[in-house]
């Protein structure tokens, strides 16, 4: 079945007019034949919807910064939010040192009724302290939550204090959750931060090794950025540093020497991408290392771009053999998955990235959207000049880099860069609503109202999201499946992360326990059957 | 694993590792849910709300709703009023629920919103309520929180009719899960005295698989059932941190007289709730508890041998740990390190004069953290862990076995529907005590020593 605009609008005439008004700018039909469909986004929540959306903190601290194990994260401000961001989201790492990774750790100020009166810096600083001689960590983050900022507590400044002290880096993040309209605020904060103060500090000045990349973008999620790297160390790439999944403090540092950038999640690193660009002269290309098709466009993508015969053959060699090796195995799961339809909507970038995994199972993406994207990873980054900033962007600050003095290496020429960029995603981002088929509808911040109203339309096979609606879709007797914890699972990244999502997709369509919704005496009369007769 | 963590305690001042607690509104959000056809709503930033819906959906894998007034940077300069009556007004058009009951976040405690005069100057439909508690996460703790809304639902909602009391007990079951509301609740209907309780999360957060979802499920306290527990004889307040609070709040204003017990977890705990009411509303125990009573204590002696003299270690809630603690005593167990995250003086009275009484001597915590707790395990390890999920790291780290019990366990399901309270429960702790203590002999004996029948 499909809906139309028409049919869209019936749907929101639930809502009283000046909902519906703000709603109905955030979904559309995707339609090719226009020539730009534009849809709303990053803009602020409704008050009393029930949204998927979180806060600065969780975009800054929970994504970005939590996953670097060799730092301590230090959470200022009252004890939930630290806690709440402790463990939750399954970004694995292997520590080098296990005297130095820190990721099954805590570290929260525990605000009290007295700081709020009275200032917090005290304590912060003291906890940095306490937090020095127990651990001696490399380095430290320390991220502002909502009253932080309220009472005026200045991080920046108990940092610099700290580093003074203690010899080691230690930086502020004034990631409040009010700031912005979403996570998304605080993935510009931490890039803004981490660009600012650690990239380009390491010691190096060009790259260690050929082929030399960073991995952006990519949090190791149930192990994805380690699939992803086993298949381009084979092809014979060296990995500098990965943002953030399984990354490091020492990694981080030297990022400025690598020859190329991926961008795997845009949303959340787009701003590192570009800055990196600017100060080192390195140029980022867009992977997609979800789904068969979209690793192998993206290796791809990358040999044209180093153009190294050798390298171009390995790549090639590769591909052949890994998918000679699981096109089987997909081969079986299809057929449990041919036919099926799906709603794809998920963070900032997976509501893009699954709808090729899921095409390969033969299932039909009808609905994708984003919690938290802006309008470029909906219509590509051509958009951007047109996108006005507004009250809530304008608080974000933005860092203006200029060429770094020793380091900028252009590393690609201007002419060869324009060439490529006819060909390959070279800095650039295409957005969501490219690969969608005609009809499909695209939704922002997809809210519970909609979710079931579109469910009850749609009626699609599986319901591909998170934590929050999953129950609420399971309960309408349809398989939901968590993309950004991958329901404990995982990787779902490269060629084994195909197989792993086609075979929990399978399971999810066959489990035998959907057998049993229906009671046996729900469809059979109390009295029924024959009147004995003699 | 947690590798970290020296063995040396150094004196720490500030802040928390590794939480042995969280912040009050999701303790606010969770008590809301135990209101039928009531939708939660946290005034503040979005993320709060989305975290507390997160954590609580991971624990009872079940749909949690709520409503946030998703505050941006203006809301907070110019006060969150706007907001809050916009998403009044949302949240009766659009999900329709009987109740709102909104709590505050840390953001609003600090910019000081005035809740009552925004509610006052609202657009609440006809028929409809709205009601609130504040909740700030800079004081006490989630358990805090659960306590401050089952206070709200005193201030708004229970009333007295000024006639003599009814013959009925309100129930106020603390932070436990919907099996252990049901199990109560099937106590107390077994003596054959009517009840009320609040709030109440079964029928809520464990709802049935029908194939449909209905927003508002068939749980939950009925609105005019809390309004009339301002008419009970009694109220039993169950546990001391989370339900004290409000049981007095409903004494002061409705002259409801009020009794805290511990949770009834184990089996003293459990024969107090059972001859508080036997006494206050001459009722004999029917022998079907009294069958109970027996079969459990059958139990503990027949497996004595598998528990007595082990050392445990147990953190939580500090309802929950006072309780366990005393039951763990009556199993002839050893608890030398006994925690709570939540802050509390009282936490630390209770458990010590159990020790003192026991003869035990342990270390005892309000307001510790795990951190802390595992460098007490490092310098006297123990035979078993109780506590919640976020104990597991340090299971593993110094190779202890876990049974867990509390909130939140994110990494076991079904324990929820089941419950720990009660007679029925006691033996369901004993069954996961003995397992997990027979599980690691059997994984560590030799193969002469490993035996069918244990
Ligand atoms: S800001 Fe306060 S209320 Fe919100 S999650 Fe953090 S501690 Fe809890
Ligand atoms: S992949 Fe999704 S969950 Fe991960 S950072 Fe990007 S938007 Fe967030």
């Amino acid at each position: 079945m499909a809906l139309d605009e028409k049919d869209l609008d019936a749907m929101l005439n639930a809502y009283p007019a000046k909902v519906k008004k703000n709603r109905k700018k955030h979904i559309l039909v995707h339609d090719s034949s226009q020539a730009r469909q534009e849809i709303e986004a990053n803009t602020r929540t409704i008050p009393g919807i029930i949204t998927n959306r979180g806060c600065a903190y969780a975009g800054c601290k929970g994504v970005v910064l939590g996953p670097l194990k060799d730092m301590v994260h230090i959470v200022h401000g009252p004890i939930g939010c630290a806690y709440y961001a402790w463990g939750t989201r399954r970004n694995k790492a292997k520590a080098e040192d296990s005297k130095q990774n820190y990721l099954n750790y805590c570290f929260s100020t525990d605000m009290q009724e007295s700081d709020i009166v009275f200032g917090g810096e005290k304590k912060l600083a003291k906890m940095i302290d306490d937090v020095v001689a127990t651990f001696h960590p490399n380095a430290i983050t320390i991220s502002a939550t909502c009253p932080v900022g309220l009472i005026g507590d200045d991080i920046g400044a108990v940092a610099k204090a700290a580093e003074q002290r203690h010899g080691i880096q230690v930086l502020g993040f004034n990631c409040e959750g009010y700031k912005g309209v979403s996570q998304s605020a605080g993935h510009h904060i931490a890039n803004n931060g981490l660009m600012d103060k650690v990239i380009g500090s390491g010691e190096l000045t060009e790259a260690p090794e050929k082929f030399a990349i960073n991995l952006l973008g990519e949090y190791n999620i149930g192990g994805d950025g380690w699939e992803i790297e086993r298949i381009l160390q084979e092809i014979g790439y060296h990995v500098i540093a990965v943002m953030t999944g399984d990354g490091s403090y020492a990694a981080l540092k030297n990022a400025h020497v690598a020859e190329l950038n991926l961008v795997q999640c845009h949303r959340s690193i787009n701003y590192i991408a570009e800055m990196l660009e600017t100060k080192y002269g390195t140029p980022w290309l867009k992977v997609n290392f979800i789904g068969i098709q979209g690793t192998i466009d993206s290796l791809r993508n990358m040999a044209i771009y180093f153009d190294d015969p050798a390298l171009t053959q390995k790549t090639e060699a590769v591909i052949a053999r890994e998918v000679a090796r699981i096109e089987p195995i997909m081969e079986q799961y299809k057929r449990l998955c041919e036919g099926k339809t799906a709603f794809c909507f998920v963070g900032g970038s997976r509501g893009h990235h699954y709808q090729g995994l899921f095409a390969e199972l033969g299932v039909k993406t009808v609905l994708a959207g984003y919690e938290f994207a802006h309008r470029d990873d909906y219509e590509g980054r051509d958009v951007i000049p047109e996108i006005k900033p507004d009250a809530d962007s304008k608080n974000i600050p933005n860092l203006t880099v200029t060429p770094d003095e020793k380091l900028f290496k252009l590393k690609i020429s201007p002419e060869r860069a324009a060439k490529l960029k006819q060909t390959i995603p070279l800095s650039n981002y295409q957005g969501l609503m490219a690969e969608m088929t005609d009809g499909s509808i695209v939704v922002d911040d997809l809210n519970h109202f909609e979710t079931e109203a579109l469910i009850k339309a749609l009626k699609p096979d599986i319901f591909a999201s998170g934590i929050k609606d999953k129950y609420v879709v399971q309960k309408m007797g349809i398989p939901a499946k968590q993309l950004h914890s991958y329901d404990y699972s995982g990787p779902y990244a490269g060629f084994n992360g195909a197989v792993n999502f086609a075979a929990d997709v399978s399971m999810a369509f066959t489990t035998p326990t959907w057998n049993y919704t229906t009671p046996p005496w729900k469809n059979q009369p109390l009295l029924a059957g024959t009147i004995e007769s003699n | 694993m947690l590798e970290c963590t020296p063995q040396t305690i150094t004196e720490r001042s500030a802040g928390k590792i590794n939480p042995a607690k969280t912040c009050q509104p999701i303790g606010a959000m969770y008590a809301a849910l135990g209101i039928h056809k009531c939708l939660p709503h946290s005034h503040g930033s979005q993320g709060c709300c989305s975290y507390h819906r997160m954590h609580l959906t991971r624990h009872f894998r079940d749909p949690i709703m709520a409503t946030t007034s998703s505050f941006t940077e203006g809301a907070c300069v110019f006060g969150g009023g706007a907001n809050l009556k916009t998403a009044i007004k949302n949240v009766f058009a659009i999900y329709d629920p009987d109740v709102m009951a909104i709590h505050t976040t840390c953001l609003t405690e600090t910019i000081g919103d005035d809740i009552p005069s925004i509610i006052s100057s609202a657009e609440i439909p006809a028929g409809k309520l709205v009601i609130h508690t504040n909740t700030p996460s800079y004081v006490g703790s989630h358990i805090t929180g659960f306590a401050n809304m089952t206070k709200g639902m005193v201030n708004y909602l229970a009333e007295s009719d000024g006639k003599p009391k009814k013959e009925q007990v309100n129930l106020l079951p603390g932070f436990v899960n919907p099996g252990d509301m049901l199990e109560i609740k099937r106590l107390v209907k077994a003596m054959g005295i009517k009840f009320i309780m609040f709030p109440d999360t079964s029928g809520v957060v464990d709802s049935p698989m029908t194939g449909e979802y209905v927003m508002y499920p068939s749980g939950g306290a009925k609105v005019e059932d809390i309004r009339d527990s301002g008419n009970s004889k009694l109220t039993l307040a169950l546990g001391s941190f989370a339900s004290t609070d409000p049981a007095h709040q409903l004494e002061r204003k409705c002259k409801v007289p009020a009794l805290t017990l511990k949770t009834p977890i184990g089996i003293k705990a459990t024969d107090e709730l059972l001859m508080a009411l036997r006494q206050s509303f001459v009722q004999e125990i029917p022998a079907e508890l009294a069958t109970e009573r027996g079969q459990l204590v059958d139990v503990m002696t027949d497996t004595h041998f598998h528990f007595h003299g082990k050392k445990v270690a147990i953190f939580g809630d500090p309802d929950v740990v006072i309780a366990l603690t005393e039951f763990v005593l009556s199993l002839g167990m050893v608890p030398i390190h006994v925690l709570t995250g939540t802050p509390g003086n009282a936490f630390e009275k209770k458990v010590n004069a159990m020790l003192l009484e026991a003869g035990v001597s342990a270390r005892v915590k309000a307001e510790g953290d795990l951190f802390e707790l595992h460098q007490w395990l490092k310098h006297e390890p123990v035979d078993l862990l109780i506590g919640n999920t976020y104990g597991k790291y340090i299971a593993r780290a110094e190779d202890i076995p876990l049974v867990r019990i509390g909130f939140p366990v994110l990494d076991r399901s079904v324990h929820s529907y089941l419950p720990v309270v009660g007679y029925k429960g006691a033996m369901r702790i004993i069954e996961m005590i003995s397992n997990a203590l027979l599980d690691r002999a059997d994984r560590d004996a030799k193969d002469e020593d490993f035996e069918l029948v244990m």
